[in-house]
């Protein structure tokens, strides 16, 4: 067997390369992750359920498929993913973090989990995140916090830090994860991850927990662009169990990775956003982001500055529509068909209505209430066309901030979060600071157009920054191409990838 | 606490009514509107479900394209407008029916608008009532009330549910108030959900049972002091599940609101409930900023597109409404409104129609469906459809009567063959050997024996004293076991008593 | 649009989201409410009347699909994370009390 910590450290797209080569099975890397998952959680709280039993079973399953079989299958068949407790899997239980879904087994799974099954993708567990999805740090989750594998003492970022955080500590090559508000791309940037949100439409939704159905989007978590690529191209694609699924099949984005790996932008042009970056964005980050494009610049690419003028509107906007939705989302879990049941306590009536309102006092977190009332607020009588009504107006005007942009540009690019890790509790008590994590990757999601983040380096306190790319709608990959020639050339400056940096306590004594 | 009421004939004469009317009507398609989980009427609890009509946690919502074009269909038969894009809404409330605490329906973008029906009313007048909207929506689940009186949710311990009706797809079709009806009100309503219920059986896109829920209606009623005044506040008895359980309601909240206004007191908007048992409504729920449904665009469905190819294709496939097919049968039959009313009332319409496109007059099938069989069907208290005769073997003993092969007597017996399970009336006249004699040789001894047999009478006969005719044409029948022809008999009678 | 949320609405919204929500909370929220609302009525300075709305950011129209039925979970698999079953039915606490 190849040695443990090696063999986790390569990317997915190496791990797939080696299995066809035979010089290791997809037995052997589900084994060496649960070793490394093993070691690696007590510190870092990745994981809200590890499925070892039937990862093996479905590695074995891969294993013993014909030479012919496997070639039929994607590239990335037989390596195993971790999965963002928000999506639905069948017979493992799901909770979206949250108390009022403890113990919930799905009787289904998820599209993208079927199409991860029928790829013959073993999952290794369900990862932790804000309960709900909501928050940038994943310490709303019910389950208590995810660390950050740079520094445990800091946060992974959200909601998906649990994902990031499996991915960056080599717990799992691949994770999916959902993107809100940018659950899946600042994270990324915390703990030098790479993270996809796809076109709004380009992924099923089916068997996502809904957050705000109008912004979610299931999308890759990697190390490298082209491990998203080809995740997203497994994923993506037509569902007819998705409304919002766009008729189409996935785009070729794993042809634009690679392309973009012989790093040559001549011809293409870059934008950079006006509107994002300046007063609140940390020194370091936006330090590293000016080199990030000057690389870019280097490899060709012709860099002009555009505005987006209603950008300063997203934020507004995003606590208006994202909290509306969720209100009626979360309207389900009421104690009656699955999930936490709270009889009143004695002297209240013992009623249905009680029953679900102390149900859902005892079964949902304080974000989560803040953000049920704030939309219920929102939607109420009278004020639905100053709330939700003007925030939909503010989602045409950043449609049209992107389409101008998109006639002057190919891509557009901005530092993916303000800050690069904060401690746990430095937000906490003020929504207003947390909510602000997400100023850049919240336009993406409102008007549904692809974005990712990538690793542009560490900032001066030691800790990962982020960079985002931001294509046209339904043209994912748009922004493969540039990124994964960034990535190159990153990556050769620093003389490998960045993860080099990041000290491994938890592999050692797997062998090195 | 009974309320007071006010004589009806006093309460429409100092008040003028105001009604309004919304009708569920459930579409009977295989499967529900947002998911492929099939529909059947009374399976076992629980057992009709996909993850979308549990509300499992990521479940969504995919339109079922049978129940738009149904919803089409109907909005044309309303002579709605159709919108070409329409939208699905949310509707939040609590209620442990509702598995995900909204009602997915439509707001601001119904699928149909702005229409009307013309129904009749009794006395062949007709009523337009105008209707703002039939819009597309998903039905709740059933709760089972336990350890209360009778199964009521007064004084229930606990409720079990029964996921299988939710998201079984439904129709809501509301009218604009219904002004001018007056004394009528009741009678105009009744006569409306009997319209929509035609409508939709004619289009073939609901059972349409009252008593088994496909239908049910929430009535609004209000009164003013004359036509010229503004609307009154309102009362809404909910889910009303029958037609006279409708019109008794109607002139039960006449009354009654009569009577309060009669006392200075003011009418609640309330949601009302009409019992049964007590021919009455009671006051349930008073509207308050409780019922806030936060209504907005349901995020997981986009806007549903009729083009206005599909909806002429749909257009092309409308049947004939029912009272277009009234007016062409009643043309085509050459009958007076009378009879045509009896036939309606007598719900022998199909009946009748089928009986003549398998060959039988208009008048000869009206004969039997409305005399005899009728009279079997009032008998046994069923339904004509559910006598075990058919149109087909209606038009045979028709058939054999014009062919001169049975007479009436003996169609009538062979009919009761046919109803006594016998077989075809072909069958039936076999089995009996029923025959027309139309022998001369037979009938004339037969004549001539009963003339000898009653002398009295011949010679009455001979006298030109016609009365005691039957007396012979009874013992010729006896004699030939009813299969003489009367007219024949009757043409040898003359001949003997001339000759 | 209020500026400001008082008590007695952060309770009445609490009622309608169906949440007992305390005393301490209804305190905390008032004050965090005012804030996210302050930030949030920004918008009114761009959303104005010339503006359409958009309900969701990629423009499509509805598949519909056929009316065709596809296997149904079962009766154990439906009520098998509920918290009271009964006869393969769900246990509602009294619903008028």
């Amino acid at each position: 067997m190849t040695n443990t910590s090696n063999v986790v450290q390569l990317s997915a797209t190496q791990m797939a390369e080696e299995l066809r080569n035979g010089e290791v099975s997809s037995r052997e890397l589900v084994d060496a992750h649960l070793d490394v998952i093993e070691q690696a959680e007590p510190s870092i709280h990745a994981f809200l359920q590890i499925a070892g039993e039937q990862a093996r079973e479905q590695a074995d399953a891969f294993d013993a498929l014909s030479a012919d079989d496997k070639q039929a299958l994607p590239e990335l068949a037989g390596v195993p993913i971790a999965i963002k407790d928000m999506i639905v899997t069948k017979g493992i239980e799901t909770t979206a973090a949250s108390k009022i879904l403890q113990g919930w087994i799905p009787p289904y799974d998820a599209t993208v989990i079927e199409r991860l099954k029928a790829a013959h993708m073993p999952i290794l567990g369900k990862t932790n995140l804000d309960e709900f999805a909501q928050g940038s740090s994943t310490e709303h989750s019910a389950y208590g916090p995810t660390r950050n594998p740079w520094d445990t003492a800091r946060v992974p970022g959200g909601s998906g830090g649990g994902s990031a955080s499996a991915v960056a500590a080599f717990e799992a090559p691949l994770a999916l994860g959902t993107d809100t508000g940018g659950s899946i791309r600042q994270p990324g940037a915390l703990t030098g991850t790479v993270g996809v949100k796809p076109t709004y439409g380009g992924v099923s939704r089916y068997g996502a927990i809904a957050m705000a159905s109008s912004l979610d989007q299931i999308g890759p978590v990697t190390r490298t662009v082209l491990d998203s690529a080809l995740l997203q191209e497994i994923i993506g694609g037509h569902d007819p169990k998705d409304s919002t699924s766009i008729p189409a099949p996935a785009r070729p984005m794993a042809a634009a990775a690679r392309e973009g790996a012989t790093r040559d932008l001549k011809g293409m042009k870059v934008g950079l956003i006006k509107e994002i970056g300046g007063e609140g964005f940390q020194p370091g980050v936006e330090a590293r982001f000016r080199e990030a494009v000057a690389q870019l610049e280097a490899m060709g690419a012709e860099v002009v500055e555009v505005s987006c003028p209603h950008f300063p509107y997203a934020l507004g906007a995003y606590y208006i529509i994202m909290p509306s939705e969720v209100s009626s989302n979360l309207a389900r879990y009421d104690g009656m068909r699955y999930g936490l049941r709270v009889m009143p306590p004695a002297g209240v009536p013992q009623t249905a209505a009680n029953m679900m309102a102390y149900t859902r006092e005892a079964g949902f977190g304080d974000e989560v209430k803040r953000r049920i009332i704030l939309g219920t607020y929102a939607l109420s009588a009278g004020y639905y066309d100053a709330w939700y009504g003007s925030a939909q107006k503010v989602r045409t005007l950043i449609i049209e901030d992107f389409n101008r942009a998109f006639e002057q540009v190919d891509v557009l690019v901005s530092p993916t979060s303000p800050s690069t890790a904060f401690k746990f509790g430095e937000k906490m008590d003020d929504p207003m600071s947390m909510y602000m994590n997400d100023i850049a990757t919240i336009p993406a999601n409102l008007a549904g157009v692809p974005a990712l983040s990538i690793p542009a380096g560490l900032s001066d306190d030691g800790l990962p920054t982020g960079i985002q790319f931001i294509a046209p709608q339904q043209r994912d990959e748009v922004m493969y191409k540039p990124a994964a020639a960034l990535e190159a050339a990153l990556e050769e400056q620093w003389h490998g990838p960045i993860w080099q940096s990041l000290n491994t306590p938890w592999l050692e004594g797997l062998g090195a | 606490m009974a309320e007071k009421l006010m004589k009806f004939s006093d309460a429409v004469a100092k008040y003028d009514p105001v009604i309004g009317l919304e009708v569920h009507v459930e579409l009977s398609t295989e499967t529900k509107l947002f998911c492929p989980a099939h529909i059947e009427f009374g399976g076992e609890p629980n057992t009709q479900l996909t993850p979308v009509s549990l509300g499992l946690p990521g479940s969504l919502p995919v339109v079922n394209k049978t129940a738009i074009d149904y919803a089409v269909k109907l909005g044309l038969a309303l002579h709605c407008e159709i919108a070409e894009w329409s939208q699905f809404a949310r509707k939040n409330y609590f209620y442990p029916d509702m598995p995900r605490n909204y009602q997915i329906s439509q707001y601001d973008k119904p699928l149909n608008g702005n229409g009307y029906l013309d129904v009749e009313l009794e006395d062949g007048e007709i009523f337009r009532v105008p209707i703002e909207r039939a819009h597309v929506e998903d039905d709740a689940g059933k709760n089972t009330h336990v350890g209360g009186a009778d199964g009521r949710i007064e004084g229930a311990d606990h409720s079990l549910v029964d996921y299988n009706r939710a998201g079984v797809p439904l129709i809501e079709i509301v009218t604009k108030p219904i002004e001018g009806a007056g004394a009528r009100a009741a009678e105009v309503a009744g006569a409306y959900v009997k319209a929509i219920r035609d409508i939709v059986r004619t289009l073939n896109i609901s059972h349409a049972r009252m008593e088994q829920g496909n239908m049910r209606a929430d009535v609004n009623v209000s009164l003013r002091p004359s036509p010229d005044a503004p609307f009154g506040t309102r009362s809404e008895t909910k889910n009303v599940n029958s037609f006279r359980g409708i019109e008794k309601t109607i002139i039960y909240e006449i009354r009654r609101q009569a009577a309060r206004l009669e006392e200075g007191k003011e009418i609640l908007q309330e949601t009302r409930h009409w019992d049964e048992s007590t021919q009455t409504t009671a006051g349930g729920r008073v509207k308050t900023d409780a019922d806030d449904y936060r209504y907005f665009p349901d995020p997981d469905l986009v806007m549903v597109h009729v083009t206005p190819e599909h909806k002429a294709e749909l257009a092309a496939q409308m049947p004939e409404m029912p009272r277009e097919r009234r007016n062409r049968l009643q043309a085509e039959w050459e009958l007076t409104d009378l009879q045509m009313r009896d036939i309606i009332n007598a719900d022998a319409l199909d009946l009748i129609e089928q009986t003549v496109a398998a060959g039988a007059s208009a008048a000869g099938a009206r004969k039997w469906w409305l005399g005899e069989l009728s009279r079997e069907a009032n008998a046994k208290e069923i339904s004509l459809e559910e006598l075990p005769i058919t149109p087909a073997d209606v038009a045979s003993v028709e058939a054999l009567i014009a062919s001169g092969k049975l007479n009436d007597k003996l169609a009538k017996q062979t009919v009761s063959g046919v109803l006594a399970g016998e077989g075809t009336p072909e069958q039936v006249v076999e089995k009996h050997g029923y025959k027309v004699v139309s022998d001369d040789g037979a009938i004339e001894k037969a004549v001539d024996d009963a003339l000898a047999a009653n002398p009295d009478v011949a010679e009455k006969l001979k006298s030109g004293n016609m009365k005691p005719m039957g007396v012979i044409i009874g013992a010729v029948m006896k004699a030939t076991r009813g299969q003489a022809d009367a007219k024949a008999v009757t043409a040898v009678v003359m001949k003997r008593i001339k000759g | 649009m209020p500026t400001t949320f008082d008590r007695a609405q952060i309770e009445h919204l609490g009622d309608l989201a169906r949440i007992a929500l305390t005393d301490d909370e209804i305190t905390r929220l008032q004050g965090e409410l005012n804030v996210i609302a302050d930030s949030i009525n920004k918008i009114q300075e761009v959303a104005t009347d010339d503006v359409q709305p958009t309900a969701n950011p990629v423009p499509l129209e509805a598949y519909m699909r056929p009316d065709e039925p596809a296997t149904p979970l079962t009766q154990q698999e439906a009520t098998a994370g509920a918290p009271a079953v009964e006869h393969g039915m769900f246990v509602a606490p009294q619903i008028q009390g």
